[in-house]
């Protein structure tokens, strides 16, 4: 099995030392590196392979939110805890909102250090048998902790995220009771749950109160999502092999999809690279479009750096005709839609999460 | 455990905070009215203004007319309405809830 290896950035050299003895420790006994600014850090990063990166948020020159909007941005899938002695609210939300697995106040009593060191050793645990799926609280797929949390007749609200997209799954006494996500609420919004490939879940609190609307035994419900899926699979399978012919004026096939959803008016995608050109559904002044949107998502990133506002999730614009929102993908480049201006801002916001969704998986 | 003193001490650099309240701002750029902090350098305040302005222009003349704009942040959120060739503009840092709730 492949040694751990962590980095721990901090810019105290005392602090260093104290921790990387404490890693040490640890039962799975990782190979812990250290370094005291997050130039230096990146530079590590870029160079060799690491599981974990411990940051400190409060360093002179570039600060634990820089570091970790450039990591993030850089290596999407490092496993990143911050620990400092900051306990304000808005900088653990920012922290949370950069992807963060865990914020951790700087320990301070042997009990807190034990917690700690027990916390990491769990994470890197997980990281060993992490075969991809679904992170959360535990190393397991969403149908297996779904089964789990029946078969012993828990109650609990599991609360999945994919991306951009949110999802809540009801719990009750072995019970599946209610599930939302965006603009699917019961059945539908647990079948859209299970259709998600990846993500994080997380076990909250029961929630007795919560009205049910699901009335399907769970091994109905499971039986249920994976003929669905299955089904999609096929027909996306049948599909690649006919080739599928695209009929006059309807939208390409790759934006097919995409076109379905509720309000959409049009649908555009603009490739990273400027030289290939993009595709388009319903819209007319599709150059002048991309050129705008180009340039909009390159003046908002940067003003993000700016502000350390964390990565750029959304643009929305709300207007008399129609509205739209542009939302970008590191790979597949930008994805601008239009929608039907009756359409509510709330719902314009959680359609184009499952557009982009869609479109990029 | 005296190695424990360690791990509470020393004063370090404030981190940088996220600007919050609402501002409006005319054609020429020029702030008009504010509630700002005053910890927010002025200069910041009108890059968010140029950067708002610059996009209602650069989408007029792509023909794409609107009203309000909603720059969301994975921790910040910009809220922009189109006044007479200016703008007035909402900025809000994101609470944990609104960050984690469906």
């Amino acid at each position: 099995m492949a040694q751990q290896r962590i980095l721990l950035l901090d810019d105290d050299e005392q602090m260093l030392d104290l921790y990387q003895e404490l890693l040490k420790q640890l039962p799975s006994k990782p190979e812990v590196h250290v370094s005291s600014s997050g130039a230096r850090a990146i530079a590590l990063l870029e160079s060799e392979p690491f599981t974990l990166l411990i940051t400190d948020l409060r360093m002179p020159k570039m600060d634990g939110l820089q570091v970790l909007a450039i990591v993030r941005r850089k290596f999407p899938h490092l496993r990143i805890v911050v620990l400092t002695g900051v306990l304000d609210e808005e900088y653990r939300s920012r922290a949370y909102a950069q992807g963060v697995e865990l914020f951790w106040q700087k320990p301070g009593t042997s009990e807190e250090v034990k917690l700690f060191q027990d916390c990491i050793e769990s994470l890197l645990d997980r990281e060993i048998h992490n075969e991809g799926g679904f992170r959360g609280m535990q190393s397991k797929s969403l149908v297996d902790l779904i089964q789990l949390e029946c078969l012993s007749r828990s109650s609990s609200v599991l609360h999945v995220t994919q991306g951009a997209l949110n999802g809540k799954i009801w719990v009750q006494n072995g019970e599946i009771t209610d599930a939302i996500t965006g603009q699917f609420t019961g059945e539908e919004a647990f079948k859209e749950i299970l259709s998600w490939k990846s993500g994080n879940f997380e076990i909250l609190p029961a929630d007795p109160q919560h009205a049910r609307t699901i009335t399907n035994s769970y091994q109905g419900l499971l039986l249920d999502s994976a003929q669905a899926l299955d089904e999609w699979r096929g027909q996306q399978s049948d599909a690649g092999k006919s080739g599928e012919t695209v009929a006059p004026g309807a939208a390409p096939s790759s934006l097919s999809a995409l076109t379905r959803f509720e309000g959409v008016e049009f649908v555009l995608t603009i490739p990273p690279d400027e030289k290939t050109p993009g595709e388009s559904w319903a819209l007319e002044n599709t150059r002048q479009i991309t050129a705008w949107a180009r340039a909009t998502q390159r003046r908002l990133v940067k003003l993000g750096e700016e502000l350390e506002a964390g990565a750029l999730a959304q643009v929305s614009g709300f207007g008399l005709q129609r509205h739209w929102a542009l939302a970008h993908d590191t790979q597949k480049g930008l994805l601008c839609v239009g929608f039907r201006r009756s359409l509510p801002a709330d719902k314009v916001e959680q359609t184009m999460k499952h557009v982009f969704t869609k479109w990029v998986s | 455990m005296g190695f424990l003193t360690k791990f509470n001490k020393e004063p370090k650099p404030e981190l940088k905070r996220l600007p919050s309240g609402t501002f409006t701002i005319d054609a020429g750029c020029r702030v008009v009215s504010s509630t700002v902090p005053s910890w927010v350098p002025d200069g910041q305040v009108r890059d968010i203004g140029q950067q708002v302005l610059a996009i209602f222009e650069g989408a007029r003349h792509a023909n794409l007319q609107f009203s309000e704009l909603v720059v969301q942040y994975a921790a910040f959120k910009i809220t922009a309405r189109a006044m007479r060739g200016g703008a007035i503009i909402f900025l809000s840092p994101r609470a944990m809830q609104s960050i984690i709730a469906p």
